[in-house]
C-alpha cells in the first residue's frame, strides 16, 4: 500500500508540486479512513465499556479480593487473595449441589418453553383469527405479568390448605391433594416453579416463532402438502429447517433467562427452599453477595455464572455452525 | 488491527492504573464535635405510623427547645431496605445520619463495618442508665464497650386459645415437656388443627428450647466463638423443638417452611390450638375472631415454675461514628430512650420498655403485658454477639439444621454437627 500509492499518483500526475500536494492528502484519507469507523463505533463502544466493560472488570476484580463489608466502608484492611474465592467455592459441596440444581431446573424450563411455545405457535396458525387473536391476548397478558406478581399469584393457587388448585383436586376426587404441600418436595417445589416459568416465557416463543412461520413461503408449504406429506412431518422438514435462525435466538435467549432465574425461585420458595433444597446459582449469589456481605465470593460466584453462559453459547454456536447453518 | 490493539492495550492499562483494587471508603470517626447544626436521625417507618411520629415529635420539641441553633431532622426509613440503607451510609459518610434506630441482632455487624460510635462513656454518666435491663444492655456490648442504647425489647411467650385446651380436656402446660403432650393431645381432638403451630424456619421459637435444655448456639472465649450445637444438652434442646413438627402435632408437610410469623398466622386465622408468638403479635391476636378465648402465659422451662430462657429482641438507637455531633446525637439519643419517652412508646405502640422498673409499673398497670415482663425478667438470651452471626443468618445455617431434621433428611446428631461445622467455619473466617 504505502509502496503503491506515491508510484500511481506520479505516473498520473507530471507537474513537480501536485505529487508533493496529493501524497500527504493521500496519506491523511488512510488515517481518517481508519479513524472513522472507530469514530462510528465510538458510541457504542462507549456505552459498551461503561456500561458492560467496567463493571465485568470490576466483578472480576473484586472476586479476587477478601472483600466484605468491613473491607467496603473502610474498617479492614482489603487484602488480594488471588483465586482463594473460587477455591472455596469449588470445595464447598453446596456449590455443587446448587450448580446441579440450576442445570436441571433451568434445562427443564428450557425445554418446555421451547416445546410449549414452539407447539402452541403451529398451532396458531391453524387457528381462526379471532381464536388466534384472544390467544396471543391472553398468553400475552401471562408474558407481561411481572415476574414478582406472577409468583405470588401462583403461590395462592397452589396453597396447601387454602389454594384453589388443591381445593379443585380433592374436590374431584383426589384426595390425597387436600392439604397436599407442593413446596415440600424438592421436585415438586422445582416444578411448580418450573411451571410458572414456562407459563410466563412460552408467549415470546410463541409470538417470535409464529412471525418466523408466517415469513415461511406459503409456495414452499403447499407443495409439500400436495406431495402428500402430514402436519408433522411438513413442521420437522420443512419449518423446522427454514426457522432455525429463529429457534437459535429463542434457544439462547431462553437458556440466559433460565440460568439466571431469581424472583421465581426467590419468592415462591421462600428464598431458596425447605433447607436450601431449590437453591439456584443466582439466588445463591445474591445471598453470599449480598444478605451475607460477602462480595468476593459473590463477585466470584457472579464470573462463575456469566462464563458458564458463554461457554454454553458458544458450544451451542459452534454446533450449530458446524450442522451447515449460515451464521 | 494495529491500532485497535494500541487501543485495547491503553484501555487495559488505564483500568489498571485507576483501581488496581476494588473501591473503599474512608469511614474513620470524626474527630469534630460541634454542637449546634442539624441533626440527622433514622428511624423504622411503621405500619401504624402516627403514634411513633407523635412520641417522636414531642421529644423532638422538648430536645430542640433545649439547645440552641440545633435542629433535628427525622427520617423514617422501611425495615425491608435497612440493609442497603445502613450498608450505602457506612460507604458513603457524608450521606449518613447521626442517630439511628436499628435491630439489636444487626448491631455486630455494623460495629465490624466501623459505623456506629463508642456509647459506653454516654451511658455510664447517664442518670438513667443504671436501670436498664442489664440482659438487654449486654446485647449491645462487644468487647466490653456498648454500641447502643435498648430502646424496646420484644420477647415471645407461649400463646393459647383457652377454649380449644379446655374442650380437649387439657392443662395449661407448665413444663416443656407438657407442651408436646398437650399439643398432641388437641390435635388427636382437633384433627384440623395444630396443636402447636410452630416452623421450621421459626428460629426464635426454638432458641428457648435450646437453651431451657442448657444448651447454647455458641461459646465465646477472647472473642473467639466455637458452636456449642452438637452438646449433648444443646441436642436434647434441639430434639423437644423437633418433636413438635410431628404429624401428629405439626405436620412437617406444612410447618418445616413457617417462619416465625408464618406461625403466628395460622393461630390467628384460628387453625392453631397454642403458638410460640411476640408481645408484638398480641394486638393482631386480640382482634382476630376468638379474642376473648386466648391467653399468654411465659414459655416454661424444663421444671414445672420455671421459664425458658426467651430471645431478647429488640431495637437499639445508636450514634454513627461518622457523625460530626458525637455528644449532641448520644444526648438526642439518651432522650428518646430515656424512661419519659419509652414510657410514651409502650403507650403508643405497646413496645416493651428496656428499664426494669418502668417494665414493673407497666405490667402493674397492663395485666396483657406481663407474661411478657415476667420472661424479660427470668433472664433472657441472644444470640452469638459477633458480625458472623449476620453470614449464618444470612445461609440460614441454623434454620436448615432444623428443617433438615423435620424433614427427615437428616438426624439430630448429623443436622447438628454438619450445622457446628458449618458454624464453625464461617467463625473462623473472620
Amino acid at each position: 500500500m504505502a509502496l503503491q500509492v506515491p508510484v500511481a499518483t506520479a505516473s498520473t500526475s507530471p507537474a513537480p508540486v501536485r505529487p508533493a500536494q496529493s501524497r500527504p492528502k493521500k496519506k491523511g484519507r488512510g488515517w481518517a479512513g481508519r479513524l472513522e469507523h472507530w469514530l462510528y463505533l465510538a458510541p457504542a463502544l462507549i456505552v459498551l465499556i461503561a456500561l458492560l466493560g467496567y463493571p465485568l472488570y470490576q466483578l472480576i476484580n473484586m472476586s479476587l479480593y477478601d472483600y466484605r463489608q468491613a473491607q467496603v466502608s473502610g474498617n479492614a484492611p482489603l487484602n488480594f487473595t488471588g483465586l482463594e474465592n473460587y477455591r472455596i467455592l469449588v470445595s464447598d459441596p453446596e456449590f455443587w449441589t446448587v450448580l446441579g440444581n440450576t442445570v436441571i431446573f433451568a434445562t427443564a424450563c428450557v425445554v418446555f418453553t421451547l416445546l410449549v411455545g414452539g407447539a402452541l405457535a403451529v398451532f396458531a396458525t391453524r387457528l381462526r383469527p379471532w381464536v388466534r387473536t384472544t390467544l396471543f391476548a391472553v398468553s400475552l397478558g401471562a408474558w407481561a405479568t411481572p415476574a414478582v406478581t406472577g409468583s405470588a399469584v401462583w403461590l395462592f393457587l397452589f396453597d396447601s390448605t387454602q389454594g384453589l388448585v388443591n381445593k379443585v383436586l380433592a374436590g374431584i376426587g383426589l384426595s390425597g391433594f387436600s392439604d397436599f404441600s407442593w413446596t415440600y418436595d424438592k421436585w415438586t417445589a422445582f416444578g411448580l416453579v418450573a411451571s410458572e416459568v414456562v407459563w410466563c416465557s412460552f408467549p415470546f416463543v410463541m409470538v417470535t416463532v409464529y412471525a418466523g412461520i408466517q415469513a415461511i413461503p406459503t409456495e414452499v408449504v403447499e407443495a409439500a402438502r400436495l406431495d402428500g406429506a402430514s402436519m408433522p412431518r411438513i413442521f420437522t422438514n420443512i419449518m423446522l429447517p427454514m426457522l432455525r435462525p429463529i429457534v437459535m435466538i429463542v434457544t439462547i435467549q431462553s437458556i440466559i433467562w433460565n440460568f439466571k432465574i431469581f424472583s421465581q425461585i426467590y419468592i415462591m420458595t421462600n428464598g431458596g427452599g425447605i433447607a436450601g433444597q431449590n437453591m439456584v446459582l443466582n439466588v445463591y449469589s445474591y445471598q453470599q453477595a449480598f444478605a451475607a456481605s460477602l462480595y468476593g465470593l459473590g463477585s466470584a460466584l457472579g464470573v462463575i455464572m456469566t462464563v458458564l453462559l458463554m461457554v454454553i453459547t458458544v458450544v451451542y454456536l459452534r454446533l450449530l455452525k458446524r450442522s451447515g447453518e449460515v451464521l | 488491527m494495529k491500532f485497535s490493539r494500541t487501543l485495547a492495550v491503553a484501555a487495559l492499562a488505564a483500568m489498571a492504573l485507576t483501581s488496581c483494587a476494588p473501591p473503599t471508603s474512608n469511614n474513620a470517626a470524626s474527630s469534630q464535635d460541634e454542637n449546634t447544626g442539624t441533626l440527622r436521625v433514622w428511624l423504622f417507618s411503621e405500619v401504624n405510623q402516627a403514634p411513633k411520629s407523635a412520641v417522636v415529635d414531642a421529644t423532638v420539641k422538648e430536645f430542640e427547645a433545649a439547645h440552641k441553633d440545633v435542629k433535628v431532622d427525622v427520617q423514617y426509613i422501611p425495615v425491608d431496605t435497612r440493609a442497603e440503607k445502613f450498608k450505602a451510609a457506612f460507604n458513603d459518610p457524608s450521606s449518613a445520619p447521626d442517630v439511628a434506630e436499628f435491630g439489636n441482632t444487626d448491631l455486630a455487624s455494623y460495629v465490624a463495618a466501623g459505623g456506629l460510635s463508642d456509647m459506653t462513656a454516654d451511658i455510664k454518666g447517664w442518670d438513667e442508665g443504671k436501670d436498664l435491663d442489664p440482659k438487654v444492655l449486654a446485647t449491645t456490648a462487644i468487647g466490653g464497650k456498648n454500641y447502643g442504647v435498648p430502646w424496646f425489647v420484644g420477647v415471645r411467650a407461649l400463646y393459647y386459645r383457652t377454649d380449644i385446651l379446655k374442650a380437649a380436656g387439657v392443662e395449661v402446660p407448665k413444663t416443656m415437656a407438657e407442651i408436646e403432650t398437650a399439643a398432641r393431645t388437641v390435635r388427636a381432638a382437633n384433627p384440623d388443627m395444630l396443636g402447636i403451630s410452630v416452623g421450621g424456619k421459626a428460629q426464635f421459637s426454638a432458641m428457648p428450647f435450646l437453651w431451657a435444655h442448657g444448651g447454647s448456639i455458641a461459646s465465646e472465649k477472647g472473642g473467639a466463638f466455637t458452636s456449642e450445637l452438637d452438646s449433648a444438652k444443646s441436642r436434647e434442646g434441639i430434639t423437644a423443638y423437633t418433636n413438635l413438627l410431628k404429624d401428629d402435632i405439626c405436620p412437617p408437610a406444612t410447618c418445616a417452611e413457617f417462619g416465625g410469623n408464618a406461625s403466628v398466622q395460622q393461630f390467628i386465622a384460628g387453625k392453631a390450638a397454642m403458638t410460640i408468638g411476640g408481645d408484638f403479635n398480641y394486638k393482631a391476636i386480640s382482634e382476630s375472631a376468638f379474642k376473648d378465648k386466648f391467653a399468654v402465659v411465659p414459655v416454661p422451662g424444663v421444671t414445672a415454675g420455671s421459664i425458658a430462657p426467651a430471645f431478647a429482641g429488640g431495637n437499639n438507637l445508636g450514634v454513627f461514628a461518622s457523625s460530626k455531633r458525637h455528644t449532641l446525637s448520644a444526648d438526642f439519643t439518651k432522650a428518646l430512650a430515656s424512661k419519659k419517652s419509652q414510657q410514651a412508646m409502650f403507650d403508643a405502640m405497646g413496645n416493651l420498655p428496656t428499664f426494669t422498673d418502668v417494665q414493673k409499673s407497666v405490667a402493674e398497670k397492663n395485666p396483657q403485658v406481663a407474661p411478657f415482663i415476667s420472661t424479660i425478667a427470668a433472664g433472657t438470651n441472644f444470640v452469638p454477639i459477633t458480625d458472623t452471626w449476620s453470614t449464618i443468618d444470612a445461609k440460614g445455617t441454623f434454620t436448615t439444621m432444623y428443617q433438615q431434621i423435620v424433614t427427615g433428611k437428616a438426624d439430630v446428631d448429623t443436622a447438628s454437627k454438619d450445622a457446628t461445622d458449618a458454624m464453625n467455619k464461617i467463625f473462623a473466617a473472620k
